[in-house]
């Protein structure tokens, strides 16, 4: 494939497609709209470990597969191990001349129950051992390839198969995990969040995560219609929203440095995130209020660590 | 010229893993494996061997970071022990099934609860099914050899399967025996440098682990099936090529005074040497008595085992390991089905001991051998009999 880009703006997108057409992904998902992205930043140079989870399953159904890049799917919650054990066998075949030395990124890649419930002890090992990846979670909030199971990545209220909302309950009852203060507690060169409803802030992240020397993590949210509950035309609406509204603020911590990619001067109301997702449906208002309330209280503390420690 | 220097099993292991010349070894530590990574570790650390030493979070991460690396092309080495193994259960099948040549030692050792350290073969037998080339080593020479021998014949383009070398926690890999050491230059006649053709690799890329739907899962195990039957044959070649070598030969099931003996133990593990003394003692007062060691527990050697018994009145089958309301020790009521469809075949009495690091003794091994040849000629309600149990029990009934 020819290297050729189209110019958006400042940006330079490679027109070449790394994962085919062709998918079980399903209409309106937000996470092959970042795989798309995140590919065609990474180029052909790569290795990919996934975890077993939508984006495996709806890309790899033998005999065919959608990757034109080496990609390996083994287990659920081991990617950060494998990915490991892929760059220490790269390094170690280059140091021993065994293959010739050339920059490859090595990239793990796993849902939101891979990475932040299941996955969490390989990830920390390797995170902490400092290999030379660069990590990604598609968050949808939920086990959505079992079928909306909750996991630590649910957000406080939504309603799942496993913290379905009832006459005494309201749903998921915890707050979600923030599993990019657990990646930036490691002290790595790198971590940030994004979401394929800012393109451009994604792809720069994944550039700038696969560039950096160690690891790196990127924490993706990705609109799920099946799962949240709201029609699939509104994948990429319900994403700005849900930076808008500061429910999931963009951000990024590059060695220790905070730094804020959008900041509103004024953040919108959490009820126009929540009200067009059936998973809300639910939620009685003084819910909606307390939600609005940590959300401020969230943002507040992300605030203050930017300016403690601003980029 | 060959080196005979004394070495516990755990530095034999560790040996074989320099000469051979890893890429990656990924270990977490446990009792009694321990000495293997620790000893590997300080080899890397001292520049005697050029490979990547990942200190990994866990077993199951272990195993993955094998995998990986296996994935791109590289020699990956792991090692473990019980809980260990048991953890990284999953990882097994997918190892095999995916086709990485990787190699692992496993000192053996029982499983929880209660917690134990010791020799027990339990941790074995729970992963039998997955799909990996198993040994189980008698002494600190085979250790180092069947290491050695691991990487050849596991990366073999005609095999292409993990590999499991068994050696018994502490009673091998804690004793100090005397072990021949070839030169380098020997090995790597024997060892040619790793060529995995599926690598994971930019300039031709490959998708590794694609999900099987049901129209094809069926098909891609029925290969890997044959394919595993297959390699026997090339694990033959291999020990072959071993001994025009090293000097040592081995098969799959080796023989010991087994010549018109009416009375075979079957034994796997370093017990065998114990068990040996007494077939000496036997065979010097005339009776007929042999020992069959059984060497190679994956693929199965059918063929050898039947040929080996196939004149035999009696064979005594000794499991260290229990398998809970089972039709028999595990390698016991695996030999009974294996000679079921035999003419003529020899009555097969089971017996169990040696759990936990239990010591099993040379008086152990007469008893073994008269009440089996007993319950052979009279028949018994029990399953199996227990050896060197306190206490009342004695045989256990289905």
């Amino acid at each position: 494939m020819a290297q050729e880009f189209i110019k958006f703006g400042k940006n330079l997108v490679d027109t070449r497609e790394f994962l085919a057409p062709g998918h079980n992904f399903c209409l309106g998902c937000g996470e092959v709209l970042a795989m798309r992205l995140v590919c065609k930043t990474l180029g052909e140079k790569v290795i990919i470990a996934m975890a077993t989870g939508c984006d495996e399953v709806s890309s790899t159904p033998l005999p065919v597969t959608s990757w034109r890049v080496p990609w390996v799917h083994t287990l659920f919650e081991n990617v950060g191990a494998e990915i490991s054990g892929i760059e220490a066998g790269m390094k170690a075949l280059m140091r021993k001349g065994r293959i010739p030395q050339r920059d490859i990124k090595f990239v793990g890649m796993a849902g939101d129950g891979g990475t932040m419930d299941i996955g969490l002890q390989a990830l920390s090992g390797a995170i902490e051992r400092g290999h030379n990846f660069l990590y990604l979670c598609w968050d949808n909030e939920a086990y959505m390839n079992t079928g909306i199971q909750r996991s630590s990545g649910t957000p406080y209220g939504a309603s799942t198969t496993t913290a379905p909302a009832g006459k005494i309950s309201v749903g998921q009852r915890t707050w979600k995990k923030n599993m990019v203060e657990i990646a930036a507690a490691h002290n790595i060169p790198y971590a940030a969040t994004a979401c394929p409803s800012y393109p451009f802030d994604l792809m720069n992240k994944v550039k700038k995560g696969a560039e950096i020397e160690g690891p790196a993590y990127i924490h993706i949210l990705c609109p799920c219609p099946v799962g949240w509950r709201f029609p699939s035309n509104l994948t990429i609406e319900i994403g700005r929203l849900a930076v808008e509204t500061g429910i999931f603020p963009l951000y990024e911590v590059e060695n220790g440095r905070y730094k804020l990619n959008i900041d509103r001067p004024k953040l919108k109301p959490v009820e126009e995130y929540i009200k067009p997702q059936g998973r809300y449906r639910h939620l009685p208002q003084e819910e909606l209020q307390k939600i609005q309330e940590r959300v401020n209280e969230e943002y507040a503390k992300l605030k203050a660590k930017v300016a403690a420690f601003a980029a | 010229m060959s080196r005979r220097v004394a070495l516990e099993g755990s530095h034999a292991v560790a040996e074989a893993v320099r000469m051979a010349n890893v890429d990656v070894i990924a270990s977490y530590p446990i009792t009694p494996q321990t000495h293997i990574p620790e000893r590997l570790a300080e080899m890397v650390a001292n520049g005697e061997l050029d490979a990547e030493y990942i200190p990994v979070e866990s077993e199951h991460s272990a195993m993955s970071a094998c995998v990986g690396a296996a994935a791109v092309g590289a020699r990956a080495f792991n090692t473990t022990s019980g809980q260990g193994l048991e953890l990284m259960h999953e990882v097994l099948y997918v190892a095999s099934s995916m086709r990485y040549p990787t190699v692992m030692a496993i000192c053996n050792r029982g499983l929880s609860a209660p917690l134990s350290v010791w020799a027990d073969h339990s941790d074995a037998m729970a992963v039998r099914d997955t799909g990996w080339i198993q040994v189980f080593c008698q002494n600190n020479q085979e250790v180092f050899d069947m290491t050695l021998w691991a990487f050849r014949v596991g990366e073999d383009p005609r095999v292409l399967f993990p590999v499991m070398v068994y050696l018994d926690g502490f009673t091998l890999s804690h004793v100090i025996e005397p072990v021949n050491l070839p030169q380098q230059e020997e090995v790597d006649r024997f060892l040619p440098k790793l060529q995995y053709r599926f690598a994971l690799n930019p300039d031709n890329p490959m998708t590794h682990g694609a999900f099987g739907p049901p129209d094809i899962y069926t098909e891609a195990k029925i290969a890997q099936e044959v394919a595993f039957r297959k390699s026997k044959e090339v694990l033959l070649q291999g020990w072959k090529e071993f001994g025009d070598i090293f000097g040592r030969y081995y098969y799959p099931v080796e023989l010991y005074k087994a010549e018109n003996a009416k009375t075979l133990l079957v034994l796997q593990g370093s017990l065998s040497e114990t068990a040996k003394l007494v077939v000496d003692k036997r065979r010097e007062s005339g009776e007929p008595v042999g020992l069959i060691y059984l060497r190679l527990w994956r693929p199965f050697p059918l063929h050898e085992f039947r040929q080996a018994v196939k004149d035999v009145d009696t064979l005594i089958i000794f499991d260290r390991c229990i398998s809970f309301g089972g039709p028999g020790g595990p390698v016991c009521s695996e030999i009974r089905s294996a000679l079921y469809d035999m003419e003529r075949r020899p009555k097969v009495v089971g017996f169990v001991g040696g759990l936990g690091g239990r010591d099993v003794s040379v008086g152990d091994f007469e008893h073994v051998i008269d009440r089996g040849r007993e319950v052979a000629k009279k028949g018994s309600e029990e399953i199996f009999e227990t050896v060197g149990v306190r206490g009342e029990v004695v045989g256990i009934r289905g």
